[in-house]
């Protein structure tokens, strides 16, 4: 336990809140709350002798607190114009206030036969039955402090079932906005998603978080499992812009299935500190995963990303694609490991981490490896660390460019081909938008784009 | 229109070119010729405003005024061009985005509106033509995945579109089979006017047989050997340039009679 937290504030809180949280009645959830309680109070946060959080200072976090709102009715609420910036055109949305469902502000409507989009709380106080043996199944409450506190904590979340031989018509789109309400340092949202994409289904889901404004202080620590089954595909976008003063802590849980087909696309800009946890198993033949990310971080932000992909059976296909362009003195860590159990023959992995550093203050930190225990494999993995490149800027220059736009066209250059994998047009767009309207002259591109 | 006099310039503190005088006048085609390291690039990314390149002393002026004062993109404004030796490859930034950036800046800077689609368009195509480009590279990455002479036919047509006041080929015919270097060399004769000059830099005469220059001049060691007239070109390819080479010392003092 770090010598800030104090383990009696915890068993008050949950104390408090028990007979609020979602699922009291199911005997299986009551016990997973409780042991992984027990194990936050007797372990705490990781510390920087844990070799996963080398890299990430958790002090911040701790003195943070990572308490929830001392109600259960939550900290805050707001508007339709904060939501108005996240919206993505047609699709199955809830939203979420201070990792609360906000009806109001949600729109599912009627969903096809065999689809479930609703808020975690009530299907869990509803039908836990249906959950028992997923939730908690592929995020282990003790993988860390912070999805121990998860699972003892959490107050809701999304429940997303795609039954069986289902393609979904539109999105689902998850919005998790804070207010920055409940004191100084804001209070957390422990969310929790549990996503099921049945055998021969596909959809395409979309995770959005952010603020109600820009000054808010806060805290996300979210858990999300998804499970992809037999054949099923699965396309997930997860865009966190949170305010710059917030906290972003995330563990993201995927159990694939044979011939299941999940695709990722992890972005991250805003935040003062970020850590995303993500753990893919393909735990049957022929199952792929390709995980795109992008980090675009400035001023004194800290962004983590931890990838585990574990290959555990045969003919496997595994793509780690990710970027960062830093600015300022900010700090990105990419730690990406893929594990190739005995039987995983016939595995193709792959891992790329490029960066892109715009002032000499930033710092990106990469660690690619490669665990390989199947002799018959195809593995790769590179990184890099490098500047703009100065032939570059002065080809364009000497086109006539003014030197802040052709630098700004090379970020963009840069980061493009994480964008073009993105099939989703409103989502392509926004952070096209997004990316230019960070980058200085932001104008100026736009003319060209 | 381009004024050089007694130009010293350095790369990473090592002085490259050491005080050279050179006139060029409006409509007037000069080729810069010399041997490997003598300093025929470093002068044309001078001209450029190439970050690294320094001028010592001595001054470059371009319709009388200091070019040293004005960064790449304004000698660019002002009709100064550099079609590259090895042009860029910039992946993520399309032909056409880089084309439309340049007409656009060129075009503000002389107070017009900004071209709209259909017509820069039409502009575009009409000058693929001249370098007989397949419209499908404009769509592509910058240069990415471009064969040597699609390169340098790329570089022509970025020429041929910003109509510069005074182009610089910087070895244009390095690595061109004889079909390209006619392709590019029509497509640099086309754009031949009496208000646009070029600087044609090049290690041999042959592609002063397809661009017949006006003037040629003898670059080595950093100064201008010999200057003369296009059949210096043809004294060149016939007898190299050791003839001309300082360091043989009483030879580069000695030459300009021998041969004349």
């Amino acid at each position: 336990m770090s010598a800030v937290l104090n383990p009696d504030l915890y068993a008050g809180d949950f104390r408090r809140l028990e007979n609020s949280l979602p699922g009291r009645d199911a005997p299986w959830l009551g016990r997973l709350r409780r042991d992984a309680l027990a194990w936050f109070l007797d372990r705490g946060l990781p510390g920087p002798r844990d070799e996963a959080w080398k890299y990430t200072d958790v002090k911040p976090l701790a003195k943070h607190g990572l308490r929830p709102a001392p109600t259960p009715e939550g900290a805050g609420t707001l508007g339709e114009a904060s939501l108005r910036p996240h919206l993505m055109g047609d699709a199955y949305r809830l939203v979420f206030i201070d990792g609360r469902l906000d009806a109001a502000l949600s729109e599912v409507g009627q969903t096809p036969r065999g689809v479930t989009v609703s808020a975690l709380a009530p299907a869990l106080d509803e039908r836990p039955d249906a959950l028992e043996g997923v939730l908690g199944r592929h995020a282990a409450p003790d993988a860390n402090g912070f999805a121990a506190l998860n699972t003892a904590l959490f107050a809701d979340g999304a429940y997303v079932r795609i039954g069986r031989g289902v393609e979904l018509d539109r999105p689902i789109h998850l919005v998790y906005l804070s207010t920055g309400a409940g004191g100084e340092d804001g209070t957390t949202a422990h969310v929790r998603n549990v996503i099921v994409a049945e055998s021969g289904s596909r959809a395409v889901l979309i995770e959005s978080y952010g603020a109600g404004g820009e000054a808010a202080a806060y805290a996300s620590n979210v858990i999300t499992e998804v499970v992809v089954e037999d054949n099923a595909q699965l396309e997930h976008y997860k865009l966190q812009r949170e305010a710059e003063r917030a906290f972003h802590v995330a563990g993201l849980h995927i159990h694939q299935g044979r011939d299941s087909r999940y695709t990722g696309h992890n972005v991250a800009i805003g935040s003062r500190l970020a850590r995303n946890d993500l753990h893919a198993v393909l735990d049957a033949e022929g199952a792929q995963c390709h995980l795109n990310g992008l980090n675009l971080t400035h001023g004194r932000q800290h962004v983590d990303n931890h990838l585990v992909v574990d290959h555990r059976r045969p003919h496997g296909t595994s793509r780690q694609w990710y970027k960062g362009v830093l600015d300022g003195r900010s700090r990105t860590v990419f730690s990406g490991r893929v594990v190739v159990a005995p039987d995983a023959q016939h595995t193709d992995a792959e891992q790329r981490n490029n960066n892109l550093l715009l002032s000499e203050h930033a710092e990106a930190d990469s660690r690619p490896q490669l665990e390989i225990y199947a002799d018959d494999v195809k593995c790769s993995h590179g990184a890099t660390v490098g500047q703009l490149d100065d032939d570059a800027l002065f080809y364009l220059r000497s086109r006539a460019i003014d030197a802040e736009l052709a630098r700004n066209l090379l970020v963009y250059a840069f980061a493009s081909d994480i964008l073009e994998r993105m099939g989703l047009r409103p989502v392509h767009d926004q952070l096209q938008e997004q990316i230019t309207g960070r980058l200085l002259g932001a104008r100026s591109l736009e003319e060209v784009l | 229109m381009l004024n050089i006099k007694n130009l010293h310039a350095s790369v990473d503190g090592a002085e490259i070119l050491r005080g050279i005088d050179l006139e060029i006048g409006a409509g007037e085609v000069h080729a810069i010729m010399g041997p490997n390291g003598s300093g025929k690039s470093t002068l044309a990314n001078v001209i450029a405003g190439r970050d690294g390149y320094e001028i010592t002393a001595g001054e470059v002026r371009y319709d009388g005024h200091d070019l040293s004062s004005l960064s790449p993109e304004e000698r660019a404004r002002e009709g100064l061009f550099l079609a590259f030796q090895y042009p860029v490859e910039i992946p993520g930034v399309s032909n056409v985005y880089l084309l439309k950036a340049a007409v656009n800046a060129l075009r503000k800077h002389r107070g017009e509106p900004e071209l709209d689609a259909m017509d820069f368009l039409a502009l575009v195509k009409d000058k693929m033509k001249l370098v007989e480009m397949k419209e499908e590279l404009i769509y592509r990455a910058v240069n990415e995945g471009f064969s040597g002479g699609e390169k340098k036919r790329n570089e022509i047509l970025q020429m041929a579109v910003l109509e510069p006041r005074l182009a610089i080929l910087d070895e244009t015919d390095s690595g061109l089979d004889i079909d390209a270097l006619k392709i590019v060399a029509d497509g640099v004769n086309s754009l031949r006017s009496p208000e646009r000059s070029f600087i044609v830099v090049t290690h041999y005469q042959r592609l002063l047989n397809y661009i017949v220059p006006d003037y040629v001049h003898v670059l080595a060691n950093g100064r201008i050997v010999k200057s003369g007239g296009r059949e210096l070109a043809q004294e060149l390819e016939e007898r190299g340039y050791a003839w001309l080479e300082p360091g043989a010392g009483a030879a580069q003092a000695n030459t300009g009679g021998a041969s004349s």
